[in-house]
């Protein structure tokens, strides 16, 4: 069993490694069969797993085992994953993208892999961040445009900002449990509980997008469009999400925390709702749903709400990346993302136009398609917590029949030009995903949602009342109605999303910049400037001692052998070398000798 | 058999001057050979280790002071012996073509850096600590570029100053012990009774800090880095730069626990101190070179919080164990990947006559190879998980904080941040250098020849091993770190 959870993210991310590396051998023509074959094995994989449930553990640190294993969350998160990586690949294979971009997939889907299935937080930070790194590089793909690389910069680094809370979360859980084990961070005593908390919940905020560091998926959408498919789906954002639902028992414990992670969830929801209502781009608008979206999953793990969570996720995943091909479809074909020129676009290309129109309605809340029910399954569970809370969903259930239906009729309204032709493998996956859209609305029978709920291990999960379906999908029925006479306008704050970005810059990055370059000018001239000043300090006094010094100290002891050479001249002069002088020196000794004795005595 | 490994290289170089007048291949043939071989021994030693100290000897050398010559590997110099070897033998491959001085001045340079890393006894210690010093300045003087003699006289005389402070404390330590002697093993096993061991501490502190180097005894580093040529940039980067740290876990934290735990706090804030200064300078460089040099000021800074943590308190080993097990795998992780990155921007350098990064850009348009393995690189150093530096540094954070406290937290918590630096900066420098439109110097850039990727690409491949099954290099560290933390808490 063991070795099925090693090779299920071990498949992908070693055939991604070798798309990478092996460009010799796997030429551009030969990756996409190479990557849509790997994915159809993962997704055979992922399916053998959510059955089996294997699981492993094993040694990477001293004292701290690491595992994997696929419990009822994972097996659903692993089935999602590999489906809308199996669609994206194909979808891509239709592209002329090469192996570079199949192998950065493979890996990417890879580390989510590990992600979702990781029992700890150091295996479960390894996944993450290998993730975030292979986001940058999907982002910023066409390389030589350099606005999309600053692009995939600000995901990676607003990403990695929060992805810092999981450090600090695990340095916490060794201290407070012991293990790094994501089961037993409840437990966790004291303080330390409270400080998992927060690493874990500003790690999770960050990488799914949600208030205040929403900004970086609107850059996100500088990659192509089946990366902006995958990531802003069932990976990436679905990450942060994910973390949250897993360790909601954690939130619930410390109190503060899942009330605080809900409400950043439903603020979310509706503040970038009415970011995607003002956009005029249709990716932007769709990457703005995306963070209201992945609010209702946030508020979800907040309010204790697992199953609910997840069946909106899962929903959201087949509709988002359903979505985003569509645009891509477009965007390839006719050159634009502008609504304004997407006219008649749904017309022209029936296939996609239907699925998008499909998927928009879903997204709407549009009875009896998927979302329309897991969005309601999330609210019943916030509304246990809170009306507030139920209240601010509800509203911001509005504001996203609201774009989708300015996304709907942008692309339906008559008019528009013929652009180029939409293969046959971008047309498949589209219709996949429409399906899924259309039937994962299922889950609210009661029956199955029953059995999706044990699956979870949320077996007392509520049902939405009757009453707040009806309300809802009404609700959507009629924003609906109301958008085809009335379009929504834009609206130039919210259009630039808040301006989140430029406050991020103005806060954050340019103060940090500016305290580098001072503390580089201080390095230079004040710390490397000391080191300088002692040596010319002693260069100088060493100069002092050759000018100054030294010739005194040469002075004296020039003078005192000038001294010992006079008196060595002097007593030179006694010696005459005749007999009578010296007798005469002894005459005067003996003389001056016995005065001595004389006086003395 | 350690010995045979000491010191074929310094016969090799020896060996060189036996020709009367080699031609260049002789030179790189012979160079390489004697790299490869000391190589293989090397882990031909890893191999056959057992545990405790392996392949010891001991003999007489001064015994009026109980000198001796005594080398021995454990689980903390064994790792550094095989990056020495390992980094020798990618410079002399990378260094092919160069002049039989520079061939036997880099052989004799690998013998005093393995001899450092195999030491047990002060003396002999002190004496490779020297002679690297020595070595490092002619290879500056001699190949550097820029304002080679002024940078090579800089490093010389400011780390020179270093060990002579160290030496000062040797003596303390020589002093104290009863009775009198610089054998390391007896010096750890019964702690000296040194009268003024805070003194003694911070003069073994400040002569390790400042080869280490942390800050604020930094600042010969950018200069000797950016004016040395590339291969003496990555030994001195590589290697050199570990003795100070491995200095720190070797002699100062066994033989002075009481003053290692009394100032552990001053060490712990001197490591953050180095991780942030170092990281936010880097930041401001417009030189890769700098740049990267700058780096290695933020990754020791890691190491020897580390090691300041593993001071704090005695009531959680394992965190403890984990951080100087950290520190220990930081030094294999950064000798790797800045041996990596130094030689690859020596291949800029070679190219192009310039490391200012908006003299570049697009790169990686007419370089694919160089630009995937700066890539590499470069995640490798932010700390990306997969490649070497993650397991150090998640080892390290996971340690500090986990050591229990308000401080361990805080100090992790201000050192994590460290890794979102390096991540602004090494992204930027991508960017620069490699990304976006073509800069005015980027036409010059040819892709990597055959010779210098066989000597870069076997070190970023190691730092992936280790990054993705990082036991083999633990199992070894693990115990001896274990040992470093119990001797510590004493």
């Amino acid at each position: 069993m063991s070795a099925l959870a090693w090779s299920l993210p071990a498949l992908p991310l070693v055939a991604g490694g070798f798309l990478l590396v092996g460009r010799r051998w796997v030429t551009d023509r030969v990756a996409p069969v190479v990557g849509v074959g790997v994915g159809v094995v993962v997704l055979g994989l992922a399916l053998w797993a959510a059955f089996a449930r294997p699981a492993v553990r094993f040694r990477l640190f001293e004292g701290v085992p690491a595992g994997l294993a696929v419990d009822g969350l994972s097996a659903v998160m692993v089935v999602v994953v590999a489906v809308v990586a199996l669609a994206v690949l194909v979808y891509a294979a239709g592209m002329v993208l090469g192996a570079r971009f199949f192998g950065l997939m493979l890996v990417f889907v890879g580390a989510m892999l590990v992600t979702v299935t990781a029992t700890d937080l150091a295996l479960l930070l390894m996944g993450w961040e290998v993730m975030g790194a292979m986001s940058y590089a999907l982002i910023g793909f066409w390389w030589r445009d350099a606005w999309r690389v600053e692009a995939a910069d600000v995901a990676f680094l607003t990403t990695r900002t929060g992805d810092l809370g999981l450090y600090l979360a695990a340095g916490c859980a060794l201290a407070g449990t012991g293990t790094l084990e994501l089961g037993g961070l409840a437990g966790a005593g004291g303080g330390w509980r409270d400080l998992v908390a927060g690493g874990v919940v500003l790690a999770a905020l960050g990488k799914s997008a949600q208030l205040p560091f929403s900004f970086w998926l609107s850059r996100a959408m500088a990659g192509p469009s089946p990366v902006s498919a995958l990531l802003h789906s069932a990976t990436m954002v679905a990450a942060g999400a994910y973390l949250l639902l897993r360790v909601s028992p954690l939130l619930e414990a410390t109190g503060w925390a899942a009330s605080v992670v809900a409400w950043v969830g439903a603020l979310t929801a509706l503040l970038l709702g009415g970011v995607a209502l003002a956009q005029r781009d249709l990716k932007q608008l769709l990457a703005a749903s995306t963070c209201a979206q992945l609010g209702f999953m946030v508020l979800a793990a907040g309010v204790g709400g697992l199953a609910g969570g997840t069946v909106h996720l899962v929903a959201h995943a087949a509709v988002k990346s359903l979505l985003f091909l569509c645009a891509g479809a477009w965007l390839t074909a006719l050159g634009t993302k502008d609504l304004g020129e997407l006219s008649g676009a749904a017309r022209r290309y029936r296939v996609v136009g239907v699925t998008f129109g499909v998927g928009a309605l879903a997204l709407a809340g549009f009875p009896p398609l998927s979302l329309w029910f897991t969005k309601d399954a999330v609210l019943a569970a916030a509304a246990e917590k809170s009306p507030w809370l139920y209240a601010v969903g509800l509203a911001a259930g509005v504001l996203s029949a609201g774009y989708a239906a300015k996304a709907l009729f942008a692309v339906w309204r008559p008019g528009g030009r013929a652009g180029e032709r939409v293969g046959v493998l971008e047309k498949v996956p589209l219709v996949v995903l429409a399906v899924a859209a259309v039937v994962l609305g299922v889950l609210g029978v009661p029956q199955v949602w029953g059995a999706w709920g044990r699956l979870l291990g949320d077996a007392s999960a509520p049902l939405p009342g009757v009453v707040e379906l009806v309300v809802s999908g009404v609700l959507a029925v009629v924003v609906v109605g109301v958008s085809a006479r009335w379009r929504v306008g834009e609206v130039r704050w919210a259009e630039q999303w808040f301006y989140l970005e430029r406050a991020a810059g103005l806060v954050v990055a340019r103060p940090v910049v500016a305290l580098a370059r001072g503390l580089a000018r201080f390095d230079d001239r004040v710390v490397d400037g000391g080191v300088r000043a002692a040596a010319s300090t002693g260069r100088a006094l060493a100069s002092v001692a050759d000018r100054r010094i030294e010739p005194r100290v040469d002075g004296v002891v020039t003078a005192l052998g000038a001294g010992a050479r006079r008196l060595g001249s002097a007593a030179r002069r006694p010696q005459t070398g005749q007999v009578h002088t010296y007798y005469a020196q002894a005459a005067v000794l003996f003389a001056v000798l016995v005065v001595v004795v004389l006086l003395v005595g | 058999m350690l010995s045979l490994v000491i010191f074929l290289p310094v016969v090799a170089a020896l060996g060189l001057y036996a020709f009367p007048r080699p031609g260049p291949r002789v030179v790189s043939g012979l160079w390489i050979g004697a790299a490869v071989v000391d190589l293989a021994l090397v882990v031909a030693m890893w191999v056959r280790y057992g545990g405790g100290i392996g392949y010891e000897t001991d003999l007489r050398w001064i015994p009026s002071v109980r000198a001796g010559y005594h080398v021995g590997v454990d689980g903390l110099s064994l790792p550094l012996l095989a990056l020495t070897a390992l980094l020798f033998l990618a410079c002399a491959v990378y260094s092919g073509g160069r002049s039989r001085a520079f061939a036997a001045l880099f052989l004799a340079l690998q013998t005093v850096c393995l001899g450092l890393f195999a030491a047990l006894d002060l003396l002999l210690f002190f004496v490779f600590f020297d002679l690297s010093i020595v070595g490092m300045y002619f290879v500056i003087a001699g190949w550097g570029h820029g304002d080679r003699l002024r940078a090579a006289l800089k490093f010389f005389l400011y780390t020179f100053l270093g060990s002579l402070v160290l030496l000062l404390g040797f003596i303390g330590l020589y002093l104290g012990a009863e009775p009198h002697t610089f054998d390391m093993v007896e010096l750890s096993r019964t702690p000296p009774q040194v009268a003024a061991p805070g003194l003694v501490l911070l003069a073994i502190g400040v002569g390790l800090a400042i080869k280490t180097p942390v800050v604020p005894f930094h600042t010969w580093l950018p200069p000797a880095h950016t004016n040395a040529p590339a291969a003496g940039s990555a030994i001195l980067a590589g290697i050199m730069l570990k003795m100070g740290v491995y200095g720190l876990a070797r002699i100062a934290m066994p033989m002075l626990p009481d003053a290692w735990r009394r100032y552990a706090w001053v060490i712990v804030v001197v490591g953050v101190l180095s991780v942030l200064y170092g990281a936010l300078v880097a930041l401001a460089q417009q030189d890769l070179k700098r740049l990267i040099a700058y780096t290695s000021v933020n990754h020791m800074g890691y190491a020897v919080l580390a090691l300041g943590a593993a001071g704090l308190g005695t009531a959680h080993v394992e965190a403890h164990r984990l951080a100087v097990t950290g520190a220990v795998t930081q030094m294999v992780s950064h000798g790797l990947i800045t041996g990596a990155l130094f030689l690859l921007t020596g291949v800029l350098y070679d190219r192009a006559r310039s490391y200012e990064l908006d003299s570049f850009g697009g790169v990686a348009g007419n370089a694919p190879l160089f630009a995937g393995l700066l890539a590499v690189g470069a995640f490798a150093s932010l700390g990306l998980p997969g490649l070497s530096g993650f397991i150090a540094e998640f080892q390290i954070f996971t340690g500090t904080i986990g050591s229990g406290g308000a401080g361990g937290v805080v100090a992790g918590a201000l050192a994590v941040v460290g890794i979102l630096i390096t991540a602004a900066l090494f992204l930027g420098a991508l960017r620069r250098v490699l990304l976006g439109a073509p800069g005015e110097l980027s036409g010059r850039v040819t892709d990597l020849t055959a010779r210098e990727a066989v000597a870069i690409v076997p070190l970023l491949g190691l730092s992936l091993v280790v990054g993705i099954v990082p036991r083999f290099l633990l199992d070894v560290i693990e115990p001896a770190a274990a040992l470093v933390v119990s001797l510590v808490a004493r």
